[in-house]
């Protein structure tokens, strides 16, 4: 059975100049131990989608789903404490601002002891241990001291490694990670996807990779999704997908790469693929 | 977007076609401010026409009809609608030439404390440094003074007066647009499109003014409103004190001062002045919220 | 060839002045960083955030002044500190910034954007400078509509185009790219480097190329040099530094570049199987 399981989801959103649909009709499903990667450039709806299932989006928001189960069970018909008691515990996310997702004023012990408190109901004692643990294995050097930092003194690779451990304190069974490398250095980058993909085959997560980056793609996912304003265009294996793509965008998308260049100038989405509805359908 | 782009096709200017649609979008959401506007322009319409449908001169003295009662109680007479004070003038056209003063207080008062306090504030958060320092300390000192306090002791200074009045009370609000001005300006100038116009060779001049001061202004032109209601309420404070404007003006806190001894026994000598500034400044300010509302990107939802 | 830009050690300190408990300190950026770019062609500086290649990249556009170091446009050795900064040198060197959203000012058309720079600095008559702004409003791929439009009304790939085209108004000699496509999307971001390929083979514009994107700077660079800690470890010919990288950060570099390649899915899907 699929972890997660979305089917012709439409968001749209309210605003001053009418109607806005940012996802328009996209299926997808997750299994266990399987990650999958959703690709797009902005404006696709990538992030946008995820956010709707987890029922993060402003009240703005007409979210309509002919299904969005996790777990067998209906997230949109069950009320909004017990979506909330699933979210943060079997469902977690993590962001691509590291620095902007934790909250200033308080300690990064306090913030994850926190989760551990509402979610798992530890004592205190018990509390600390698990950070402690979790921290270890993040990768953090120190984990007992640097428990009482703040986070504007730690690094932006520091700090995702920080959001990682509150994701997965409650060991939950689908992670999902909104652009979680794009605010990092190359290097750093590295570390923190090999650390993801450690954590997911280790606990047997689910994971969804949400990025726009197409090597991080080829670096992590096992199958993918491929979204362009609001719709998807394709969907297939990771191999397949690089090897030989069905849909002229997502041929086009690999073809942009300056990594794949064969002569002086780089081929322009626009060369390559004719958006067939015209943009005013779709913004 | 799609209205954006069809609004584009036929007008000359589309962006700013479009960008006063989504202002009053977000301004007509809040119906305080909706009210607060209309209230606003029919009291600028008032003003403008007050001598037309002013009924009675405001400093026209019937001697006969001293404290007559508005026309709806016993007493009343039907050409003094409003009743008239204790030496016979008409209240309806003393309150109508007071929108007059209190208008005319707001806007020369809010004008000169924008204008003075905005350059203060340009130069202090562009420069940084002493300047900064300098001006930011007497700044400091003005707004250590209760304000009113201060507006008194400067017009017990310059003398009574509404003009002194004024000058005083432009001062004492000048603090706060300097300090909005230099946080402002201290927020732009670090922004790439600033660094841009220095690569292009712009003088210090050009860059304080003309490129990072027209997108400081959607603070400043909110407490701009906020301060012209501020402003009339303190005229009409010095007026009452009797450090404003002088009798015979028709200035509502004059008005009020003037009636002090018949609190108890003529109510509508005291009570309609002390409504017209109550009603004023209630429409000022709700025009102010809506304003912020509409001008603020960090209060706007998604 | 001539040169036309050239860095003999430049220095770069930043004074952190002391408080009440701590105390004072000297942050050195750029540390004695020397190189030379030949007209028509492209210096990339590539490095991760906090190795001073955008410090280095604002020295050379002439907004901040070098702490030591001697710094030659064409030859004629400019010093800013000084204030010996003339309206001709001003025009040889333009930039480009990273992000498309904050270099516009959002107050002023895109017509009153492009021609701002000459009317600071030259007397051309309003029509002239009219006709060069949209010729070049053209050039970079835009229509003549756009001249009186808002910035918030483009994309954040058009508005790239726009600060370009702003860039070259002055006939500039030399342009530092700051990052230019690392906001942009992958599609926008091919665009802009062909129109950056286009611009520079037409009026023959020397190219400083700041980016952390290696795959760009593989596509776009002439020289390639590699920033660490305010130090350049690494400074050759593109294919020089590529095949054979000497400094042991310019290899953890390449290794931890994502690979979109067949091979190396296959490898690394091999690997998780055996796993």
């Amino acid at each position: 059975m699929a972890l997660l399981e979305i089917e012709n989801l439409v968001v749209e959103f309210q605003t001053a100049s009418g109607p806005f649909r940012a996802v328009n009709g996209v299926s997808m499903k997750v299994h266990e131990r399987e990650v999958l990667a959703i690709v797009g450039e902005s404006g696709s709806g990538k992030s946008v989608s995820m956010l709707a299932a987890m029922g993060l989006l402003p009240w703005t928001a007409n979210v309509t789903a002919d299904k969005l189960t996790f777990n067998g069970r209906d997230l949109l018909a069950m009320p909004a404490n017990e979506r909330r008691k699933i979210i943060g515990k079997d469902i977690a996310m993590i962001f691509q601002e590291p620095v902007a997702s934790l909250n200033p004023c308080f300690t990064v012990g306090f913030q994850i002891e926190e989760v551990l408190r509402v979610h798992m109901g530890l004592d205190k004692s018990a509390r600390r241990k698990r950070a402690i643990e979790l921290f270890q294995s993040v990768g953090i050097a120190d984990p007992a001291e640097r428990l009482g930092s703040y986070p504007h003194q730690m690094s932006g690779g520091q700090c995702q490694r920080v959001m990682i451990a509150i994701a997965i304190a409650c060991n939950p069974k689908l992670l999902i990670a909104d652009e979680p490398t794009t605010a990092l250095d190359v290097t750093i980058q590295k570390q923190i996807l090999d650390l993801l993909m450690k954590l997911q085959a280790d606990h047997g997560m689910g994971l969804i990779m949400i990025t726009h980056n197409m090597g991080v793609v080829a670096e992590t996912a096992d199958r993918v999704v491929v979204q362009y304003k609001g719709r998807k265009m394709e969907e297939a294996d990771v191999l397949t997908l690089f090897e030989n793509p069905k849909s002229n965008y997502t041929r086009a998308l690999l073809a942009a790469l300056p990594d794949n260049a064969t002569g002086d100038r780089l081929p322009t989405i626009s060369e390559l693929f004719v958006d067939d509805q015209v943009e005013g359908a779709a913004r | 977007m799609s209205q954006a782009a069809a609004t584009s096709a036929v007008s000359t200017d589309p962006s700013r076609r479009a960008r006063l649609a989504e202002f009053w979008y977000y301004f007509s959401e809040n119906r305080g401010a909706v009210i607060g506007l209309v209230f606003f322009i029919f009291l600028v319409l008032v003003a403008i026409f007050a001598p037309l449908i002013a009924p009675h001169d405001p400093t026209q003295q019937y001697r006969d009809a001293v404290l007559v009662p508005p026309v709806w109680q016993e007493g009343g007479r039907a050409d003094f609608l409003l009743g008239t004070d204790a030496v016979g003038r008409d209240m309806l056209s003393r309150l109508i030439y007071g929108t007059q003063f209190s208008l005319f207080v707001g806007v020369i008062v809010t004008t000169l404390s924008l204008v003075v306090g905005v350059v203060f504030g340009v130069i202090a958060g562009y420069f940084r440094g002493w300047v900064d320092t300098a001006i930011m300390r007497v700044m400091d000192i003005i707004l250590a003074f209760p304000s009113l306090l201060l507006a008194l002791v400067l017009v017990a200074i310059l003398g009574p007066g509404l003009v002194n009045a004024m000058i005083a009370i432009s001062l004492v609000y000048q603090p706060h647009f300097v300090r909005l001005a230099r946080a402002a300006v201290m927020s732009e100038k670090s922004r790439d499109y600033v660094v841009a116009a220095k690569v292009a060779g712009a003088s210090h001049t050009r860059l304080m003014f003309k490129t990072i001061l027209p997108n400081c202004m959607a603070p400043l032109i909110v407490q701009a409103t906020l301060s012209f209601s501020s402003a009339i309420l303190d005229a009409a404070a010095l007026g009452f004190l009797g450090m404003g404007a002088q009798p015979p003006t028709p200035e509502w806190g004059t008005m009020l001062a003037e009636a002090r001894e018949f609190i108890q026994s003529k109510w509508w000598v005291v009570t309609l002045p002390g409504v017209a500034i109550l009603i004023t400044v209630l429409a000022i300010n709700l025009m102010g919220d809506g304003l912020r509302d509409a001008l603020d990107p960090k209060l706007k939802r998604s | 060839m001539s040169v036309i830009l050239e860095a003999r050690n430049i220095v770069r300190d930043y004074h952190v002045p002391g408080s009440f408990l701590k105390k004072a300190k000297t942050v050195h950026a750029v540390k004695g960083v020397s190189f030379q770019v030949e007209k028509g062609k492209t210096l990339a500086i590539v490095g991760e955030s906090g190795c001073g290649k955008s410090t280095l990249g604002r020295i050379l556009t002439l907004i901040d002044p070098a702490t030591s170091g001697d710094l030659l446009l064409e030859g004629n050795k400019v010093d800013i500190a000084k204030g010996d900064l003339t309206p001709e040198m001003r025009r040889k060197v333009q930039i480009v910034f990273q992000n498309p959203y904050g270099s516009l000012n959002p107050r002023q058309k895109i017509g009153d954007i492009l021609t701002e720079p000459l009317v600071i600095n030259t007397n051309t008559p309003a029509d002239e400078r009219r006709d060069r702004a949209m010729a070049l409003l053209k050039k970079v791929g835009l229509e003549e509509k756009h001249y009186n439009r808002y910035p918030h009304m483009f994309s954040g790939g058009q508005r790239q185009r726009i600060a370009i085209a702003r860039a070259l108004m002055l006939n500039p000699k030399l342009l530092v790219l700051d990052e230019p496509v690392s906001a942009l999307d992958l599609s926008v971001q091919a665009q802009v480097l062909n129109l950056l390929a286009d611009l520079q083979d037409e009026f023959q514009l020397t190219y400083v190329f700041i980016s952390h994107d290696l795959s760009v700077v593989r596509y776009i660079a002439d020289e390639v040099m590699v920033m660490y800690f305010g130090e350049a470890v690494e400074y050759g010919s593109r294919d020089e530094v590529f095949a054979d990288p000497k400094h042991s950060y310019t290899k953890t570099l390449f290794a931890a570049t994502p690979r979109a390649d067949v091979e190396s899915i296959r490898a690394r899907l091999a690997k998780k199987k055996a796993a």
